[in-house]
Parts: C-alpha cells; sequence; structure tokens
C-alpha cells in the first residue's frame, strides 16, 4: 500500500512539473502554431541560472525571480527578432528553434559544465511530512501545490481577463483580431514570453528532484510533446489531463518495468493517435 | 520538355561532378575520402526525406526514425555475426519501410505543423527507447566495433577509399530509382497533392493511399542511409534517432532546394563540410553551428540555389 501512495505522489509531483513545460509549448503552438524545439532548453536554462543564484544566495524566491525574468527575456527576445519573421512558415521556426537548442545547449555547458545536478531544495521543504503512515517529502507536495494554482491562475488568465480573451481568439480567428485592431504582434511576443515563463518554473521547480544536465532539454521536449499529443495540442485542458495520465504512467513505469518506460508512454500516445488524431481535448480539423 | 532541360544545362556540371567523384581517392587524402563518404550517405538521407518534403508537401520532422531503426538492425545483424552486405541491407530498407508504414497510419491525417508535431513525436519516442532500453541497446553506449560487411564479389571494403567507390555506386542508384520514382506517374501525383490535395480527391485519386506510399517510400530509402552511416562510422548509438540528425535534414533540403533532385544533395555537401570544418578549429563547435543554422535561416530560407533558379526564371 504505501508502495502506491508513495509512487502516486510521486507521479503526481512530476505530472505537475510537467504540466508547467507543457503547458507553455501548448500555448505557444496554439497561437502561433510553432514548434518550439527550444522549449526544453527554457527549463535547462533556467534550472541552471536559478543554481548559481542558490548557490549564491541560498534564496529560492529570488532563484525563481531571476531565472524567470532571464528566460522570459530569451523567449521574448527569440520571438521577437527571429521567429516573427517566419510567421506560418513552420520549417524556417523548427529550424531556427533548433538553432536555438544547439546555442543555448553549449552555452551552459560552458557556463556550468557537464555533470548532473539537483537544485537544493529550499530550506522550508526540506523535511518529510507523515500522510498516514506514510512518510512524504514535503517538497513534492509543493510541487503539486505549485502545478494546481498556476493550472487555476491560466484558466482564471485565459477565461476570465481580457489578455485572455485576445489569445483565445487569435487561437481561432488571427485575422479577425487583427482586423479588430488589436496588435497581434504584441499579443505573440507576450504569449511567447509566457510560454518560455512555464517552462522556465518547470525547470525551476523540476530541478531539486528531476536535476539539471545536459540532454534534460531534449527529454522534456519529447515528455511535452506526448503530453500535449494526448490532450490534445492547444488546449491547457488537455495538458493538464495529458500531464497526469504521462506523469503517472512515467511513474509507475520506471518503477515496475525500469527498463522499458517509455514503451509505457508509446502505447497510450499511439492508440489516442489512431483513435482521435487531435488529441483528447484537441479541436477536430476539418 | 522538362526532362531534357535537366540534361541540357547541368550535363557539363554533372560530368565535371562524375570526374570528380571517380579521381576523389587518388588525388586527396582518407580524410577527404571519408567526407565524401559521409556526404554520400546524407545525401540519400536528405534526398528520401524530400520524397516526403519537397514532392509530397509532408513535412516530417522525425525522419530520423528510419534511419535509426536500420543503423540498429545493421548493429545487432553485425553482433549476431551476420555480415553479408545484401542481407543487412534488405532488413534495413525492409524494417525502416515498416517503421514507417506504421508511423505513417499514425501520422499521415495530421496536417502541416500537425503532422510536423505527430513526426516528431514518434521518432523522439524511439530515441527515448534506444536511450533507456538498456539491457538491448547498451544505452548512450550504444554498439560499437561495427565492422565493414562482405559484398559477395572479392571486393574488401575495409579500406576507406574502397568502401567510398562502394558508397558512390550506391548513391547513383539510389539517385537513379529517385530519380525515375519522382518522374513516374506516381511521382506526379504526389506534386499534384502537395499543390492541391482537394483537387487531386476530386479527380479521383486515393489521395491518403499515395501519401501513404510516399511515406514508406521515404522511410524505405532511408533506411538504405542508414545501414551506410553504420558501416562507415563503426558504431550505432541514441544518436542515429535523434532530432539533430532529422532536423539536420531539413536544414539540408531548406539549403540545397526541395522539390528538386540534386538540391538535397548538394544541401548534405555543404552541411557535412561545414560541421567538419567547424568541429575542425573549435570546441565550441555546437555553439558556432547552432549560429550557423540561425544564421542561414535568416539569410538564405529560401534556399540558395532554389533562390538563383527564381531569379533566371
Amino acid at each position: 500500500m504505501a508502495f502506491w501512495i508513495i509512487q502516486t505522489l510521486n507521479g503526481l509531483s512530476f505530472s505537475m512539473m510537467l504540466f508547467l513545460v507543457a503547458a507553455g509549448f501548448t500555448l505557444i503552438f496554439g497561437l502561433m502554431k510553432i514548434i518550439n524545439i527550444a522549449h526544453g532548453s527554457f527549463y535547462l536554462l533556467s534550472a541552471y541560472i536559478g543554481l548559481t543564484v542558490l548557490r549564491a544566495t541560498e534564496n529560492f524566491l529570488l532563484a525563481t525571480v531571476a531565472s524567470s525574468i532571464a528566460v522570459v527575456l530569451v523567449g521574448m527576445a527569440m520571438q521577437r527578432f527571429f521567429l516573427r519573421r517566419f510567421h506560418m512558415k513552420e520549417l524556417q521556426q523548427v529550424l531556427l528553434t533548433f538553432g536555438f537548442v544547439l546555442i543555448i545547449a553549449d552555452l551552459c555547458l560552458w557556463v556550468w559544465g557537464g555533470n548532473p545536478v539537483a537544485l537544493p531544495k529550499p530550506s522550508l521543504l526540506k523535511g518529510s511530512i507523515w500522510i498516514g503512515s506514510v512518510v512524504f517529502p514535503s517538497y513534492r507536495l509543493f510541487v503539486i501545490l505549485v502545478g494546481v494554482v498556476v493550472a487555476v491562475g491560466l484558466w482564471i488568465f485565459q477565461e476570465k481577463t481580457k489578455f485572455g480573451a485576445i489569445v483565445r481568439a487569435g487561437v481561432d480567428d488571427e485575422e479577425m483580431l487583427r482586423g479588430a485592431g488589436i496588435n497581434i504582434q504584441m499579443v505573440f511576443t507576450g504569449v511567447f514570453g509566457l510560454g518560455a515563463l512555464l517552462a522556465g518554473i518547470g525547470g525551476i521547480i523540476g530541478g531539486p528532484f528531476v536535476g539539471v544536465f545536459p540532454g534534460v532539454d531534449i527529454s522534456m521536449l519529447l515528455l511535452a510533446l506526448v503530453v500535449v499529443i494526448i490532450g490534445g495540442v492547444g488546449s491547457l485542458r488537455g495538458a493538464f489531463i495529458g500531464s497526469l495520465f504521462v506523469g503517472l504512467i512515467d511513474n509507475f513505469g520506471k518503477a515496475l518495468f525500469p527498463e522499458l518506460s517509455l514503451f509505457t508512454l508509446f502505447a497510450p500516445m499511439a492508440i489516442v493517435l489512431a483513435i482521435r488524431p487531435t488529441g483528447i481535448f484537441g479541436k477536430i480539423e476539418e | 520538355m522538362k526532362t531534357f532541360e535537366v540534361f541540357k544545362g547541368p550535363f557539363l556540371l554533372a560530368f565535371l561532378f562524375a570526374v570528380l567523384a571517380l579521381l576523389l581517392p587518388s588525388l586527396f587524402s582518407n580524410y577527404y575520402v571519408g567526407l565524401a563518404i559521409q556526404i554520400f550517405i546524407m545525401a540519400i538521407f536528405a534526398m528520401s526525406l524530400d520524397v516526403l518534403v519537397g514532392h509530397t508537401g509532408l513535412p516530417s520532422m522525425g525522419h530520423a526514425a528510419y534511419f535509426g531503426v536500420a543503423a540498429y538492425t545493421t548493429g545487432f545483424l553485425y553482433m549476431a555475426g551476420i555480415k553479408n552486405f545484401w542481407v543487412v541491407i534488405a532488413l534495413g530498407m525492409g524494417l525502416g519501410g515498416l517503421t514507417a508504414a506504421f508511423f505513417g497510419l499514425l501520422a499521415i491525417r495530421a496536417r502541416g505543423p500537425y503532422f510536423m508535431l505527430i513526426t516528431l513525436a514518434l521518432s523522439q519516442v524511439l530515441w527515448g527507447i534506444a536511450f533507456k532500453w538498456r539491457s538491448l541497446t547498451r544505452g548512450d553506449d550504444g554498439l560499437p566495433g561495427i565492422g565493414r560487411p562482405q559484398i559477395g564479389i572479392g571486393i574488401d571494403l575495409k579500406p576507406d577509399p574502397h568502401f567510398y567507390y562502394f558508397v558512390f555506386v550506391i548513391f547513383l542508384i539510389v539517385l537513379v530509382a529517385l530519380f525515375i520514382l519522382v518522374r513516374s506517374p506516381f511521382g506526379y501525383t504526389l506534386r499534384g497533392i502537395r499543390e492541391s490535395e482537394s483537387r487531386m480527391k476530386a479527380l479521383g485519386y486515393p489521395v491518403w493511399l499515395y501519401k501513404y506510399l510516399g511515406f514508406i517510400f521515404a522511410g524505405i530509402f532511408a533506411g538504405i542511409s542508414g545501414v551506410l552511416w553504420v558501416y562507415y562510422s563503426g558504431f550505432v548509438n541514441p544518436s542515429n534517432f535523434s532530432v539533430d540528425l532529422s532536423v539536420k535534414a531539413l536544414l539540408m533540403l531548406i539549403l540545397g532546394g526541395s522539390g528538386s533532385l540534386f538540391g538535397p544533395a548538394i544541401g548534405a555537401g555543404m552541411i557535412v563540410l561545414l560541421e567538419n570544418l567547424v568541429s575542425g578549429f573549435t570546441e565550441r563547435w555546437s555553439l558556432v553551428l547552432g549560429i550557423v543554422y540561425v544564421t542561414v535561416i535568416m539569410l538564405f530560407s529560401e534556399g540558395i540555389f532554389s533562390g538563383i533558379q527564381r531569379g533566371k526564371s
């Protein structure tokens, strides 16, 4: 019993970290149709910057703020100065973002070296909590909480705020939005920054338990892809459900069949694609 | 008409290319022979992708999947003691095609960016499996020490110049095969689908089937490059499945101009030379390459050669 409780909680915390990364990916894709291969690079960059700030100040909040600002600036610059010129030219966008994958990965390797590191946990959350008869690290519970809070925040943002309404309108009909006098380029840059921010926060809160190392950028991209394909790309609800699904399956898969955990990910993705190519919550194309 | 134009202008160029290719091992050191082998193999890979991207209008982002499947097939067969090239290439092409047949079922219904997303995800899963299934694939270490194959006609492929001529011949065979494919009614149908899917549907073509067959052909040809690559480099590892490889092939198409026969091959030559050049003079070659990719897209995203062609017409 304890095994199942602990693994479920582990899976849930992984799910929520994954949700942050996948939500950013899906927001960017939903609005701009950009397949941002560099999305995992935001995770990588943010976790490393967070590590440096944490080592210098031991302040988790400060580390979060610093790395968030950094990835938002990088993300907005990528969109503003590079991707904007290639709106709806998917191949060019993909190749550009791949160029950034190489650049960011190599810069990180240069600055932070190639050894895997884990970010130190914030001191408040270093302990464990008793849940019934099970001891569970409080940091993992904190991650679940952060995921839920961000999910609610994104929902409020998208459904209840004016900027959210603009983004939803842009997803449905970009031309009309232009016609209505909205500066769509500002919206694009803003949403790209938001997507980068979400992946960046994923890097900070994932840093203490997933760790950060060369290659984690591509691993995160892979997981985010599976999440959005299962949940339906462009849909935040889909990203949430997909993350829960993938996080739990991945965790149990790793615990029960360590070598074949990717088959346990691949099979549901293939089944969803076969039955419903646009994912569980994706819009059905014409 | 068009067939004649292909032969008229660039005929001299093709002749010069053939002479240079034949003399290359006697003119240059083994380092350059190795580079030329890499170029021919990557050219096969890029040309196979162009069947999808340039001719059918399906921008696959997971082409490394078939390269990797063929590469691991080669590695496993070698370890099982099977060194006959013809057996291995048949299985490599077959399994590459089979993988494409499976992935195609899942991916082809989707379009544009969705198609790209799905092909990327499918190939990435294979990368992940190669990485994690250590007892079979040895994970990141890969399968080292793969020797050259036997081709059964008394030619030893161990020296690089010999292997170079062998790869060159295969390259020519693939070139001719692809030439026939894209000039066939089948090829014209694919380009018809690229231009207007709805029109082809209205004309009564089974569009899905044509796309699906194109997808499988691309996988089969990519399998050839995967097999040759392993015999050249001597090892298999998960990078044979990587997004780097898939995207690199797309870059070759963009650079050389896709939808043409030689374009992807020229793009492959440029990228292989560039990579070797850059990795030769700096340890930070990955960074430099990233900058090069970004610069290339910003400056020449329509393809250097297609740009020239457009200027002409």
